[in-house]
């Protein structure tokens, strides 16, 4: 069933990255009966090559290639070629995920005017807002099947949910629940419930949490439009004389470089390769890289504010057990600059098995602290704090000309230095996430520092004015009309809600415009 | 060093190995090509490295990430690693720094040095060299991965080859 489209085929839509962005963009596209060849530079894995083991996991699916950090963020320390925790495969880092599915509050597409200037904070107002995107959230919320959304029931709270809530509510915290997650808590979509297996973060073996790997990629190949072309790495957008992308060059499952014509070239490889691949795609024409008229590209970079707090009790917990991160307080999420930092954060259950424990809780330590605290590891709660963290200019991705990848490309730098708002919504976080364990008799509690970023975010950014930004309303680049971007780095801002549900929406948005832009002979 | 051909410990009984033994006095039994435990619970042979050296490090691991639950032999497992032909120089060296603080202080060797507090005053004194660096960093998936260790902690690993928890306690908290 699967289209081969020729290589000279200048009809297709090309879409790089097949994870949440522009594997739903794919499929909805296929559907609508555009041509579409997907480049994934990741191999295909599905529920039964998962692997239930931390490690082997990691090694299996993760985003390997070099990349290096700098900035004053721990990452950049501790995990020095390592800024992001995501995936490369077919379905991208959906098949990490963890399912947690929330929509944008009002305030949040409206930073800037919500919150006011805030000093070294790049901060504008996306150019869209809540009642816009409604309906494509109501789509978006139906593909993934997230609970408590449609009709569809909660998650059974698991143990690690259970002390999560009874702290929360000894509190006196009213929005705890076991989440909004596209993880079926009844058979749904031909896809059957959760199992409580735990491992959400390494696949899925049921298919009980969605991903883009066996839902809306075979879809998309069924209707005979999608061909995925996986192992293969784009290098190049190419353009002509007019500015117009006209295709992309790749490296193929051989590392042969192939050149691949297109109508339309749209861009989902996650918020560190989505501007690398416009700046590696500088030309004498676009001396700066592709889209990059603004200086835009590759700045803003955004991880949310996160951080975790794990608490040891007397008694066992076994964390572990069941779904990874069904379980939220949201009475946080609201903007209250009492609290002395603008926007705010969500608290989610969050579990890590005894390897990723070790290496996670406190990066570089050790002696009888640390094992101490390992020890106990049976006994341990834990939660993962998602807050909105301030765009500035500075943090951003740039090309390392001394680092390059195994096709010679320049690698990617990550830099990042925290806010001081950042710093003082981690504090509060650390704070309450400390009050809520000790409410049911933590014995000892621990801030965790961010983990290696699985939320990338705002590094092609969307925005009204052209200089300030680079995609418009659409995710279409200001500068080049049939170059798209489709995955979180269009992020105006970050929110403090978990990106992919806004990822999803944004996609099944921007694939109804490219196909109506298309029938009527726009693009 | 020449490898001793009736050196392979598990050939040998518990009083032999105790016989052979060149540094009583330590946690281990070293000898000519191998580190072993003094119950005789376990033995790791050493070809490239100086068994005195990977005793150190047994010792090192240990003191590192101390889980008085987890046996020596375990630790042993997340250090053989070293004894390799392309690291050994580098442990070799970051061993002899290692005891030469250990004689800074007062100590003959690191293995030597009879408590746990001053080992790990001794280790403190060097946690940012790239040895110990080295060592910690590969203990981190050395130690904490053995799947061998895991129910020590109460850890139970996968789940799915079971069924998952639905109906094996994922919700079966009672001290709430
Ligand atoms: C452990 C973990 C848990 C998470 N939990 C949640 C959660 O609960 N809720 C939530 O909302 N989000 C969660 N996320 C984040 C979520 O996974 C991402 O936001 C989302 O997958 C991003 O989608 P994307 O399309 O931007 O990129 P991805 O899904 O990362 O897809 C990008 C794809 O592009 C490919 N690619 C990149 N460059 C190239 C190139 N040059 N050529 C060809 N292909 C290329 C990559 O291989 C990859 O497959 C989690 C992430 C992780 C790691
Ligand atoms: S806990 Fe549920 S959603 Fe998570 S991996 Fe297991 S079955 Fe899938």
């Amino acid at each position: 069933m699967t289209a081969p489209f020729d290589m000279n085929d200048d009809s297709v839509v090309v879409i790089i990255g097949t994870g949440a962005g522009g594997g739903v963009l794919a499929n909805e596209l296929a559907q609508k009966g555009v041509s579409v060849v997907s480049l994934e530079a990741g191999a295909r894995y599905l529920p039964d090559d998962y692997v239930n083991d931390e490690w082997e996991a990691f090694g299996q699916l993760s985003w390997l290639d070099p990349r290096s950090t700098s900035g004053d963020w721990r990452v950049a320390r501790d995990f020095s070629g390592l800024p992001a925790w995501i995936v490369k495969a077919v379905g991208g880092t959906s098949i990490h995920w963890a399912g947690a599915s929330l929509r944008f509050q009002e305030h949040e597409w409206k930073a800037l005017s919500s919150y006011g200037a805030v000093e070294g904070a790049n901060l504008i107002d996306w150019p869209i807002d809540a009642a816009e995107m409604a309906p494509w959230y109501d789509k978006a919320e139906e593909k993934l099947g997230v609970t408590r959304t449609g009709g569809r029931a909660g998650l059974p709270g698991n143990n690690n949910f259970k002390v999560l809530e009874a702290g929360a509510r000894a509190l006196g915290y009213k929005e705890v629940h076991t989440g909004r997650m596209a993880i079926n808590s009844a058979e749904n979509d031909d896809r059957m419930a959760c199992q409580q297996t735990g491992f959400c973060f390494q696949g899925c073996k049921w298919g009980a949490k969605w991903s883009a790997a066996y839902t809306d990629i075979p879809r998309g190949e069924a209707t005979g439009n999608l061909e995925v072309r996986e192992r293969s790495h784009v290098a190049r957008i190419l353009h002509d004389d007019t500015g117009k992308v006209t295709g992309v060059e790749y490296f193929d499952a051989d590392g042969a470089l192939q050149m691949q014509k297109a109508r339309i070239v749209c861009v989902a490889g996650n918020s560190i390769e989505s501007p690398r691949l416009l700046l590696n795609s500088a030309s004498s024409t676009f001396p700066d890289g592709l889209a990059n008229s603004s200086g835009q590209v590759g700045r803003n970079y955004m991880r949310h504010l996160t951080g975790s707090v794990y608490a040891t009790f007397d008694k066992p917990v076994r964390m572990w057990r069941g779904t990874t991160m069904a379980g939220i307080i949201q009475d946080e999420a609201r903007h209250d600059p009492s609290r002395g930092f603008v926007g705010g954060y969500e608290m989610e259950t969050l579990s890590l098995g005894l390897p990723f424990m070790a290496a996670f809780l406190d990066p570089g330590g050790w002696g009888r602290e640390f094992a101490t605290a390992l020890d106990s590891y049976e006994n341990m709660a834990g939660l993962w704090i998602v807050g909105e963290d301030m765009p500035q200019e500075t943090n951003r991705v740039t090309l390392n000309a001394d680092l390059v990848d195994a096709y010679g490309l320049p690698a990617a730098n990550v830099h990042s230095d925290n806010h001081a708002n950042d710093l003082a919504m981690r504090a509060h976080a650390y704070a309450q996430g400390k009050a809520i364990y000790e409410a049911v008799g933590a014995t000892r509690t621990f801030p965790t520092p961010p983990y290696p970023s699985t939320h990338n975010l705002g590094t092609n950014r969307m925005s009204e004015n052209a200089r300030d930004g680079v995609v418009n309303r659409w995710g279409q680049s200001h500068d080049i009309a049939n170059l798209f971007v489709s995955d979180g780095s269009q992020f105006t801002t970050g929110a403090s809600e978990n990106p992919t549900l806004t990822i999803v929406a944004l996609a099944i948005r921007q694939a109804d415009h490219i196909a109506s832009e298309m029938s009527a002979g726009n693009l | 060093m020449p490898k001793d051909t009736n050196a392979d410990p598990r050939a040998m009984t518990r009083r032999q190995l105790l016989a052979r033994s060149m540094a009583a006095g330590t946690a281990f039994l070293v000898g000519a090509g191998y580190v072993a435990g003094k119950s005789g619970a376990w033995a790791l042979e050493v070809t490239t490295l100086a068994p005195g050296t990977m005793a150190t490090l047994i010792q090192m691991a240990r003191d590192i990430y101390p889980h008085d639950k987890v046996p020596d032999e375990n630790y042993a497992i997340a250090v053989k690693g070293y004894d390799d032909p392309a690291v050994s120089a580098d442990i070799e060296a970051g061993v002899a720094a290692l005891d030469a603080a250990a004689a800074e202080k007062g100590f003959g060797s690191y293995l030597g040095t009879g408590w746990e507090r001053d080992r790990v005053d001794i280790l403190r004194g060097m946690e940012d060299s790239a040895f110990f660096q080295t060592v910690r960093g590969g203990l981190v998936t050395g130690l904490y991965n053995q799947k061998a260790v895991w129910p020590i902690f109460g850890y139970e690993g996968e789940s799915y080859s079971k069924g998952g928890y639905i109906d094996r306690g994922f919700d079966d908290i009672s001290w709430l």
